[in-house]
This record gives C-alpha cells, sequence and structure tokens, in this order.
C-alpha cells in the first residue's frame, strides 16, 4: 500500500493505507488520537470533524490521500491541558456534553468557524452549526458554550469564569 | 412534608455566580485544566478485584494519601451520575469530593447493581455506597480513637483527617487509617441489580449535615470528554485485534445460504465467517473490513415480505389479536374490568373518544454498536458501552459456554444508549467471533445498521374515552394496544434476547409490557389498561422492540395528557384548573401550581391561537409522574400553517425529583430530556415497507436539528430536603409530547393525534 504523509497536529505522520481509505480511519487507528468520532461514516453527523487548511471537513468521507500536504488539526491538538482552546474552555465551563461522542463535531466546527469570524450572533452561530448531530439533547448547553467561546474570541480575551481546577483528581480512574 | 425549597433558575449567568462563589477555587486570570493522561497505547483492565456485596472493601478503597475509589456498580452517559455518587460518598466521609474517585461497571471490580435503568442511578444506585461510606466513616472514628486513646465522641473530622476537638494537633488520616482496609462485614439484603443494598452500623448523615450533596459539582467526565482524552469503547485496541463487520440481510427476513470467499479475495486480510446464520467478515484493518463488508457476495434465502405496508401499521395494531395484556403481563398484572366505564360512558350526556398513534422510533445511537472482546479458551475480557454490563457478561458467558465468573465485562464510555438500544449487539458477536477465531476481535456498527438494526421503541394506538355531565368526568376510558416494550429484554442477560443469539440457536421468547398512565387523577369510574400484539417478525426482526428513554411513558402520556386537554377544551374549562380538579398527590400539584407560576400561565379554556404574520403561536401543559419524578411542563409554539414547521420556542418546566444531589447537573438533565423528547415528537418517525426498514441513516430519520431547537428552557427545581432522591433521567422526557402538541391545538384549534408532528404532516393537517 502506499505511503501518505500527513501534517497531524503539527507532527509529521506516515501512513500506509489505501489511497481511498477515509482521513478518520488513519487518524484514529493508525495514529490513536481520540477526537474526531466514527458516528455515521456518510457525512451527516459531523462527529468526526477535523480541520484541515483552517477549515472545517469531515475526515470520515475524505480520503487519506486528499489530506496530504494538508495542516490538519484534531480536537487532541486544538488546547492543550495548560492552554485550552477557547472554545474547550466553554465547553468546560457550561459543561457542554452528555455522552460526549459528538461533542467533538460541535467544538471542531465552531473552532474553525470562529476563527475564521468569531462575531456571530445567536441566528448566525445557528446556523454555523446546522447539520451537526447530538442524540442526547444537548443543544442548549452547547449554544451557551459557543456563544461564550464567541464572545470571548471576539474580545480576544480568555473565557471568563472558567473554574481553575485541578481536574487530575476529579478525573475517573480509567478501567 | 415540610414546605418545599423553591428554586427558580433564572438564567445560567445568575446560577453560575452564585454557584462558583460557592464552590469553585475561582479564578478569571486564566485557565488551568489538568487531564489524566489516558493516552494508553493499549487498554489494559485493571486487576480484578472482590465483589461480594457484603464486604465493606468492596465499595470503598483508601490509598495512604486518603483518596478514595468509589466502586459502582452502574454507569453514567453524561448525565452525571459518577459525579453525584462521588458526591454522597464525600459528604458521609467529610472528604473534599475531589478525592473521591469513581469506578463504573466492570464485573470483576465493582457490584452488580443492575446498571442504567428507570433513572436509578442516584436514587437507587446511591444507597450502597452511601451506607458503605458512612460506615468507613465509622470505623476510622473507632481506629482514630483508639490510635489518639480518646474517646469517638470527642473527635471530629475534616476533609479525611480524624482530630480531637480542640487539639487539632492530634490528628491521624484515614490514609494512615486504613491500614490492610477494613475487613469488615455489612449487612447485604441478599439482592443483585437495582435493589441491591447494604447497611452497616452507622447512621447516613441527615440532610442538614450535607455540604456537597446539593451543590453544583463539575462533572468529573468533562474535562476528558472535551480535552479528547476519554478512552471510550470505540478506542479500545488490543494487540494482534482483528477488525469485523456483520454482513446484513437486503430483506429483513433473509438467512445466507452461501458466500462466495472469492468476491473479497482482493482485500488484503479480509475472510469472510459464518456461524449459524450470522455472517460476518473480518480483517487486520479496518477499512479492509468495512470494503470485505460491502464487496463479499452473498445468496440470501426467498422468503416472504415480512412486513405489512407502512401506512396500514396502525390499522395492523388494532386488527392484530393480543398476546398480552395489563392483566397478565408487565410486572405482576393488573386485573382490569371495562364494562362498568363503559356503561357510565355512555350514561353521561356528554360523551367524548380519541385516539392518538405513535410509530416505530429508533434508539438511534450516535455512534452504532461497538464492542472489543478478547476470547481464550478459559476466560473472556469484554469491553463495552452498555448500560448494564453484568447482564450482558451473564448473556455472553452463556453464549460462550462460560460460568459468569470467566467472562469479564468491562464498560467503557459510548454513545448515549437512552434504553435497550443497540449497544450489547456488538460485544456479543466480537465475543463470538473472537472466541471462533481464537484472536481479539473489534465489531463495529455502520450506520445503517444503527438505525435499521438497533431495537425500536414500540408503536401504538391508544385509545381514550371520557363521560362527562355538567363538566364533571363521569367516566375515564384508557386502552393502548402496541408492541411489546419487552420483546427484546431489557437487560442482555441472554443470547435469546439479541439478534446474534436469534441468528445462531437461540428463540426469542415472548414477553408483554406497555403501560398506563400513573398519576394521581381520581376520574370515577375509570378504566386504564394495555394489550400488546406480536412482532411483525419472529425471529432477528430489525422491528423488533424493547425499552427506549422512558419505555412506553412518552407515548402512554402523548395520548392521556393530550386527552385531558381534549376533554378541557370541549367543557370550557382551563386544561391547569381541569387537572388540579382531579389531581390528589400533593407533588403532583405543587409541579403544576410551579409551572404555572414559572410560565405566567392564563386561562386559556379554549384555542387562543395569536396569528402574527405568516405564524401561529400557542402553549400547552402536560404532566407527568415516572420514575420517582413529578413534572409539568408548558410550551409555547410557533407553527408556521404554509411550511408546517413547528418551532418550541420555549419550555417551562417545573420538576421534583426529591433531594437534589447536584443543580447543574440536573438543570442539564432536564434539558436534555426536554431537546431529545422534542426531537422525538416533532421528527422521528421508522419508514419502512413490505421488506426492510428504510430509516438506514440520519436523513431517512432526521432528529431535531440546532436551529430547531428551543429558544430558551426555563426550568424551577422544587427541592425536597426531607425526601430521597428520586429520578431525572426520565420523566421530563415523558412530558414533551402532549405540551407540544396540547401548544399546537392551542395555536391553531386543529388537534394532531399521531407521532411525529413532522412538517408534512402538520402542513397536510392545517391544510
Amino acid at each position: 500500500m502506499p505511503i501518505f504523509n500527513l501534517q497531524v497536529n503539527g507532527q509529521q505522520q506516515a501512513i500506509d493505507a489505501d489511497a481511498d481509505m477515509p482521513l478518520l480511519y488513519a487518524l484514529r487507528g493508525e495514529l490513536g488520537l481520540k477526537g474526531p468520532k466514527f458516528g455515521c461514516g456518510l457525512s451527516q453527523c459531523g462527529a468526526c470533524t477535523v480541520i484541515l487548511n483552517g477549515n472545517a471537513v469531515r475526515s470520515c468521507i475524505l480520503p487519506v490521500s486528499a489530506a496530504v500536504n494538508g495542516e490538519i488539526r484534531t480536537l487532541d491538538g486544538l488546547g492543550t491541558e495548560d492552554s485550552p482552546h477557547p472554545v474547550q474552555a466553554a465547553f468546560i465551563a457550561e459543561e457542554a456534553a452528555q455522552c460526549g461522542y459528538c461533542t467533538n463535531g460541535w467544538m471542531m466546527t465552531a473552532a474553525a468557524a470562529l476563527e475564521q469570524d468569531p462575531n456571530r450572533s445567536d441566528a448566525k452561530i445557528r446556523q454555523m452549526l446546522t447539520g451537526l448531530k447530538c442524540r442526547c439533547g444537548t443543544h442548549m448547553a452547547i449554544m451557551r458554550a459557543v456563544r461564550r467561546a464567541a464572545d470571548a474570541m471576539a474580545l480576544g480575551q480568555p473565557v471568563a469564569g472558567t473554574q481553575v481546577r485541578d481536574y487530575a483528581e476529579v478525573t475517573n480512574e480509567q478501567a | 412534608m415540610n414546605k418545599p425549597e423553591f428554586t427558580v433558575n433564572q438564567g445560567r449567568r445568575a446560577f453560575l455566580g452564585k454557584g462558583s462563589a460557592l464552590v469553585f477555587a475561582c479564578s478569571t486570570s486564566g485557565i488551568s485544566i489538568l487531564t489524566m493522561n489516558a493516552s494508553q497505547a493499549q487498554t489494559l483492565a485493571a486487576e480484578p478485584r472482590a465483589i461480594g456485596p457484603q464486604q465493606l472493601d468492596t465499595w470503598l478503597a483508601f490509598d495512604d494519601n486518603g483518596l478514595v475509589t468509589a466502586f459502582f456498580g452502574k454507569m453514567d452517559m453524561g448525565q452525571g451520575v459518577d459525579t453525584a455518587i462521588a458526591q454522597v460518598v464525600a459528604d458521609e466521609l467529610d472528604l473534599a469530593v475531589s478525592k473521591v474517585s469513581v469506578v463504573m461497571g466492570d464485573t470483576h471490580r465493582t457490584p452488580n447493581q443492575g446498571g442504567a435503568s428507570g433513572s436509578s442511578g442516584v436514587r437507587l444506585g446511591a444507597n450502597a455506597l452511601r451506607n458503605a461510606a458512612a460506615e468507613a466513616r465509622r470505623i476510622f472514628l473507632q481506629r482514630a480513637a483508639q490510635n489518639l486513646d480518646v474517646s469517638v465522641d470527642s473527635l471530629r473530622v475534616d476533609d479525611g483527617v480524624v482530630s480531637v476537638a480542640g487539639n487539632a494537633s492530634r490528628q491521624v488520616s484515614y490514609g494512615e487509617l486504613i491500614a490492610d482496609g477494613f475487613a469488615l462485614e455489612l449487612d447485604w439484603n441478599g439482592s443483585f441489580g437495582n435493589n441491591l443494598n447494604v447497611t452497616g452500623r452507622a447512621q447516613p448523615k441527615s440532610v442538614s449535615d450535607y455540604r456537597v450533596v446539593g451543590t453544583p459539582v463539575a462533572r468529573k467526565d468533562i474535562p476528558g470528554k472535551i480535552m479528547a482524552t476519554t478512552e471510550y469503547c470505540a478506542h479500545v485496541s488490543l494487540p494482534g485485534m482483528l477488525h469485523a463487520r456483520a454482513v446484513r440481510p437486503p430483506v429483513a427476513n433473509q438467512l445466507p445460504v452461501s458466500h462466495d470467499e472469492n468476491s473479497i479475495a482482493g482485500i488484503t486480510s479480509a475472510r469472510a465467517v459464518r456461524i449459524g446464520d450470522f455472517l460476518a467478515v473480518v480483517a487486520d484493518t479496518e477499512w479492509a473490513a468495512i470494503k470485505a463488508s460491502r464487496e463479499l457476495a452473498v445468496t440470501w434465502s426467498q422468503a416472504e415480505a415480512p412486513f405489512p405496508a407502512m401506512d396500514t401499521l396502525f390499522e395492523h395494531i388494532e386488527a392484530s389479536p393480543a398476546t398480552g395484556d395489563s392483566a397478565t403481563g408487565g410486572f405482576g398484572g393488573q386485573p382490569y374490568e371495562t364494562a362498568p366505564t363503559l356503561a357510565a360512558i355512555a350514561a353521561a350526556p356528554q360523551q367524548l373518544e380519541a385516539t392518538y398513534q405513535v410509530p416505530f422510533q429508533s434508539h438511534a445511537r450516535m455512534g452504532p454498536s461497538i464492542g472489543v472482546a478478547d476470547v481464550s479458551a478459559d476466560s473472556a475480557v469484554i469491553y463495552s458501552d452498555t448500560q448494564k454490563p453484568h447482564d450482558t457478561r451473564s448473556g455472553i458467558a452463556r453464549l460462550l459456554g462460560m460460568s459468569d465468573e470467566q467472562v469479564r465485562v468491562v464498560w467503557k464510555p459510548g454513545a448515549g444508549s437512552y434504553g435497550r438500544s443497540d449497544a450489547d449487539e456488538a460485544a456479543y458477536e466480537a465475543a463470538l467471533l473472537s472466541q471462533y477465531l481464537g484472536q481479539p476481535v473489534r465489531m463495529q456498527w455502520m450506520r445503517h445498521e444503527g438505525h435499521a438494526w438497533d431495537p425500536k421503541a414500540p408503536p401504538c394506538v391508544i385509545n381514550c374515552r371520557a363521560g362527562v355531565n355538567n363538566n364533571a368526568i363521569a367516566g375515564w376510558y384508557y386502552h393502548a394496544k402496541g408492541m411489546s416494550g419487552w420483546d427484546v429484554w431489557f437487560n442482555a442477560a441472554d443470547p435469546k434476547d439479541t439478534l446474534v443469539g436469534q441468528l445462531t440457536g437461540y428463540e426469542r421468547e415472548g414477553r408483554y409490557n406497555f403501560g398506563a398512565p400513573t398519576e394521581s387523577y381520581d376520574f370515577p369510574n375509570s378504566v386504564a389498561y394495555w394489550e400488546t400484539i406480536a412482532p411483525l417478525q419472529e425471529k432477528a426482526s430489525p422491528l423488533r422492540t424493547s425499552h427506549m428513554r422512558a419505555p412506553q411513558e412518552p407515548q402512554i402520556h402523548f395520548a392521556h395528557e393530550s386527552f385531558i386537554d381534549e376533554v378541557a377544551t370541549a367543557t370550557g374549562q382551563d386544561p391547569i384548573a381541569l387537572r388540579l380538579r382531579y389531581l390528589n398527590n400533593e407533588r403532583e400539584r405543587a409541579v403544576l401550581e410551579a409551572v404555572a407560576e414559572l410560565s405566567g400561565w392564563q386561562e386559556t379554556p379554549a384555542p387562543q391561537g395569536q396569528r402574527s404574520g405568516e405564524l401561529l403561536t400557542g402553549r400547552g401543559v402536560a404532566l407527568a409522574t415516572a420514575f420517582g419524578g413529578f413534572v409539568a411542563t408548558v410550551c409555547d409554539v410557533e407553527v408556521e400553517p404554509a411550511s408546517g414547521r413547528v418551532w418550541a420556542r420555549r419550555f417551562y418546566v417545573a420538576h421534583d425529583c426529591g433531594l437534589i444531589i447536584n443543580p447543574q447537573s440536573l438543570r442539564t438533565t432536564i434539558e436534555g430530556n426536554i431537546v431529545q423528547g422534542l426531537s422525538r415528537t416533532l421528527f422521528e418517525e421508522v419508514r419502512f415497507d413490505e421488506q426492510m426498514v428504510r430509516s438506514e441513516d440520519w436523513l431517512s430519520y432526521p432528529i431535531l436539528d440546532i436551529t430547531d431547537a428551543p429558544e430558551r428552557i426555563e426550568i424551577a427545581t422544587i427541592n425536597r430536603p426531607d425526601l430521597p432522591a428520586g429520578g431525572a433521567g426520565e420523566p421530563s422526557h415523558v412530558t414533551v409530547p402532549a405540551a407540544v402538541a396540547n401548544a399546537v391545538f392551542n395555536a391553531t384549534g386543529v388537534r394532531l393525534r399521531r407521532l411525529p408532528l413532522s412538517p408534512e404532516y402538520v402542513r397536510q393537517a392545517l391544510a
């Protein structure tokens, strides 16, 4: 199989794969990333969203061959523990996830759009997020979180009110 | 009962401000978030431990630094159950909640508390850990008294440090006192599952002594989900693992006759596996397995088309013989007699009747079924996002011919399942394939399987009748007829309740349950009963029916709470006033009165639709009592007759679930209930034809889009510190269909008696 060189979260990665394999399987399978999720494989739900050259794209249908030479960002590399992306800080502050399986799509779509233009009305935010699916019905908290992130980014300020907490202590042990 | 504490959360910001002052160490200067390093190259299950319910050490483990791990035999799917458990444990132990970790749903580390069902996570699940933690504190105090040579009465505990009152320098910590554990037996009630409980000699604290319970502690699961460090079941990767995909028939009841390996010979490492009538492909890579599942040439059996035409579903239900009813099925059986009611209605001067219809709905999880299995000759480890890991363990053990003890199911976070969804199916299939192949197997369903082949919420037809005499109800009749909520049992403790089980020789068992309303309406000459009918296909059906969130209650209350409104309209009475006239449960009355206040309810004895340009506006109300919760909901809608679009613009929810553990998680849980309920009310209907389910993706099974989400959901929580915590995971969900349908009637004067209130249906109804 051919080798594809990808730039993922600032690192060069060589992927040995069929040219038609969707990018998602390289990111989640080969690279072990936990941000993009498999939801539909049909570009209908957004759970697999990554940012490619500044734009939100659905990695479940984008062939890995089409991502070569592009700059790929996933939720895993969107922000760090010390410096989360404003969208991450806002989602944490608003507790804008239930099962969290779709949350990647909302955050990555919002991050790409707000980085391009954070000045958005509530109606524009809804339009920006239309098409993404959430089965748990977390939409109200997501709206609050994206609103909060947009306001902070428009002002160039950190997300206000995010609590400083030692999450290492409160995170549950992983089996 | 004490007067309830009444809180209205008008807005998130005001609420957060209050909460943050109380609970959080706050700084606005920056953000520092530490998440645990979950980026393990491989998943390794932690060491098994003793799980006998009667051992105190089963429930709680302390390390030398006084950090405690609580072992909880249920799971959380994003409503914060684990955080609530940590709050309960922290309070009993006088510990900071940040020092409490919670391990969930591992059959070899946590006792069998049954898993997620009936909104029982806190209302039942917390009891054992509350009692265990109280007993642990008692033992610590006993040991500290000995250690410090004082009486227990002279000791105090502050964040896990026991000290002598008035002489804080004399202290000893839990970490120092734990030694080799407790080695102490509790009184166990002998139950497993939801009702498991243990008690010690210690008396748990009274509510007035709680410091952590009742406060908006930040959810423990959030940072990992947001920072992409949470290891979901889909991320589990084992050395030497094969990737599997199932191959499903194009017609629902077809079985494989033969398949042609040559058709996938060009796909590296791919091969087909057939066990009984279960057909799958496996490969070294996921993409190869996907391609092979699409390309495998299969000859399927000839079969009569199994289903009626979709537009005859409700006629089919009405015409089919009953397989079970409320007198013989369900939880125990409730005899009923219809004749006196029908006679009373016939004798009344005014008679009303209405029939309501609800279609099949799909759990349609965000991520379709996933399971990873490593089966060897004498043991098996299964990773699953099932709601009920201990039950799934028993069923998989039977499938593999092993004892329960040989099979370990490790729960991992997954896509929200909300009932007996497809969650267990892939775990079963992975286990069977792993045993057959002698290698670890990861089975992942594809989208079309998650929609078309998951167990469905049962469709039904509900007939309601009332006799009215001088605006007073003289007779009340409720009759639900539908498919069984138990066609697929509500846990996966037996292979006969799984798709792969039915394809490998386990015959489905006919079991019957639907339901009837249980609110306290004191209608004279009242009867409420249900009947079930046979499934459309006997074996391995994509339209088999099971529990979906608040099982059958949304259907039941759509009909019942709509019909009460119909009676109110027909008799010129306000819908809330009519309800209050007949309700005798104080908590039901209280939520109705609270929602009237919250929403600024004006008496509406008749449709009062306001036309504003192209829009009609109106409001409706509905009540539900379910799973230890009492909820009244008012919905404001805008209806656009030209397009048929219904926008549920605002909701007002009055919610009483007893003692509130975490007001912030409660709020987001209620919001999720309402929005998911709105999706089911406005959009969700499984489409099928005579051959197969045709809802196979998010286009053919639309759910609510964010452009249709409400503008606001206002919530009034009624705290009942004198009552045990009830359920919050389902009750508010139940109110949504009728609240919306009643609002649409109020706006348009047209009564819609079938779900979903899709644009197409509404447009036609208003034409």
